[in-house]
């Protein structure tokens, strides 16, 4: 589907195969228990077809339920030659259906029933913690609440703690400025004694940079003698 | 205790929850559960008769002064509170797992037949659904279950106060010819 063109969003289009399919049963006035089965998948894959040219994205569920319907019908044309075959296919289809027109019509029941904070409302509680300290009572809280929480935590101390990690307290430039004045005086330098000092690990990770970056400048020489040696560092 | 219909009146008025038995019973550890019970369904009464702008309802386990419902037009023009309006999507997953609870997302998208995972997350967020642990199979699904607020919200005493589903209508009769197998 390009970006380009008109795109439609409707809210209250069919929420599912589901739906779409008590829609097609009810305007055809059929029994959900006697679903004729050609004629509602030939309307639900016209329907999938007139959604496609409106453009409205439809989910892979759709294309699934149109493969059940074409499984069962299939299967109403097939002689049944199995002893457990003699069960209607389209139950396959029914039961679901009527379970989930159980659920809308709880839904629907829900909905009617006498809403906090649309139909009855309660006293709003007169905030007793702005009276000092209401003690600790026990709370019972979720997963997620207990996610939310430790992420605030992470919020308040972090500051701190995340200087550290973010701010390079050295640079590599000024790194190797450093080496480069140990080396003019001394001419030469151990691996090991650029690292005695450090303690960070970053420290660590920026003197070794500073190294390569050297090495790759033509700054110095890196030499060792044995396989197991001391490394040393040469100014050039 | 004779005046303790008019304690626990006190209590319901100051109490920022539904106050259930036992916490009164723990606030005023002379007096007997049943008594309690009594005094509540007295009190309950008392204001129901006197047909005032608010009542006494039992909701969540426990007792609440709740306003009558048809002066919501101008208790809501007064509070102006933010809609609590579910999608109808919303309400179908929130009451599949009302009447299924303990469940897994699975089993709520089978009815469905579409996947649920942002009204869950905003159920979730809402604190009308809960995770009640893991279910041991592969994967350790999320269980799910509902909350207290969840009763608050819909004026439900407890789990069992949910209408059960009516028969529905013409559409959903159960199939005649699988005997024994009913839509209950």
């Amino acid at each position: 589907m390009t970006d380009d063109g008109y795109k439609v969003k409707l809210e209250n289009v069919f929420e599912g195969p589901m739906d779409l399919l008590i829609h097609l049963i009810r305007k055809n006035e059929v029994d959900i228990t006697d679903i004729p089965i050609a004629l509602i998948t030939r309307q639900y894959l016209a329907y999938l077809e007139w959604l496609k040219r409106m453009n409205i994205d439809f989910a892979g569920e759709f294309l699934l339920m149109a493969a059940t319907l074409a499984h069962i019908k299939s299967r109403t044309l097939l002689p049944s030659h199995s002893s457990d075959a003699d069960e209607d296919p389209r139950l396959e289809i029914a039961r679901p259906l009527l379970e989930y027109l159980q659920i809308k019509q709880a839904a629907e029941e829900l909905a009617q029933r006498q809403l906090l904070g649309e139909d009855t409302f309660v006293r709003p509680p007169s905030a007793p913690d702005d009276w000092g300290d209401a003690g600790e009572e026990t709370i019972h809280v979720g997963l997620f609440e207990l996610i939310d929480a430790f992420q605030r935590i992470l919020e308040n101390i972090a500051p701190d703690h995340r200087v550290d990690l973010t701010t390079e307290r050295i640079s590599i430039k000024d790194r190797i400025t450093e080496i480069v004045d140990v080396l003019e005086a001394k001419g030469s330098i151990t691996f090991t004694e650029l690292f005695a000092s450090e303690s960070d690990k970053s420290d660590v990770i920026v003197t070794f940079l500073a190294i390569l970056e050297m090495v790759k400048l033509c700054l110095i020489r890196v030499a060792q003698h044995l396989p197991t040696g001391i490394i040393r560092l040469f100014y050039l | 205790m004779e005046n303790l219909k008019a304690i626990i009146e006190s209590l319901l008025l100051v109490a920022a929850a539904p106050l259930s038995v036992d916490r009164i019973q723990v606030l005023l550890p002379q007096a007997d559960s049943r008594g309690i019970r009594a005094a509540l369904q007295r009190l309950a009464s008392e204001y129901s008769e006197r047909n005032g702008g608010f009542v006494i309802r039992e909701v969540a386990g426990g007792y609440q002064f709740r306003t009558q419902p048809q002066y919501r037009e101008v208790v809501k023009k007064m509070l102006q509170p933010s809609p609590v309006r579910l999608s109808r999507a919303a309400l179908e997953t929130l009451a599949i797992i009302a009447y299924k609870q303990p469940i897994i997302r699975h089993d709520i998208e089978q009815i469905r037949g579409v996947d649920s995972g942002g009204i869950l997350r905003m159920l979730l967020d809402r604190k009308l659904v809960r995770v009640l642990g893991r279910r041991e199979i592969p994967g350790r699904p999320i269980i799910y279950a509902t909350t207290k607020q969840f009763l608050e919200l819909f004026d439900l005493k407890d789990l069992r106060d949910l209408p059960s589903p009516k028969e529905i209508e013409e559409l959903g009769r159960p199939p005649r010819q699988a005997d024994g197998e009913s839509a209950s």
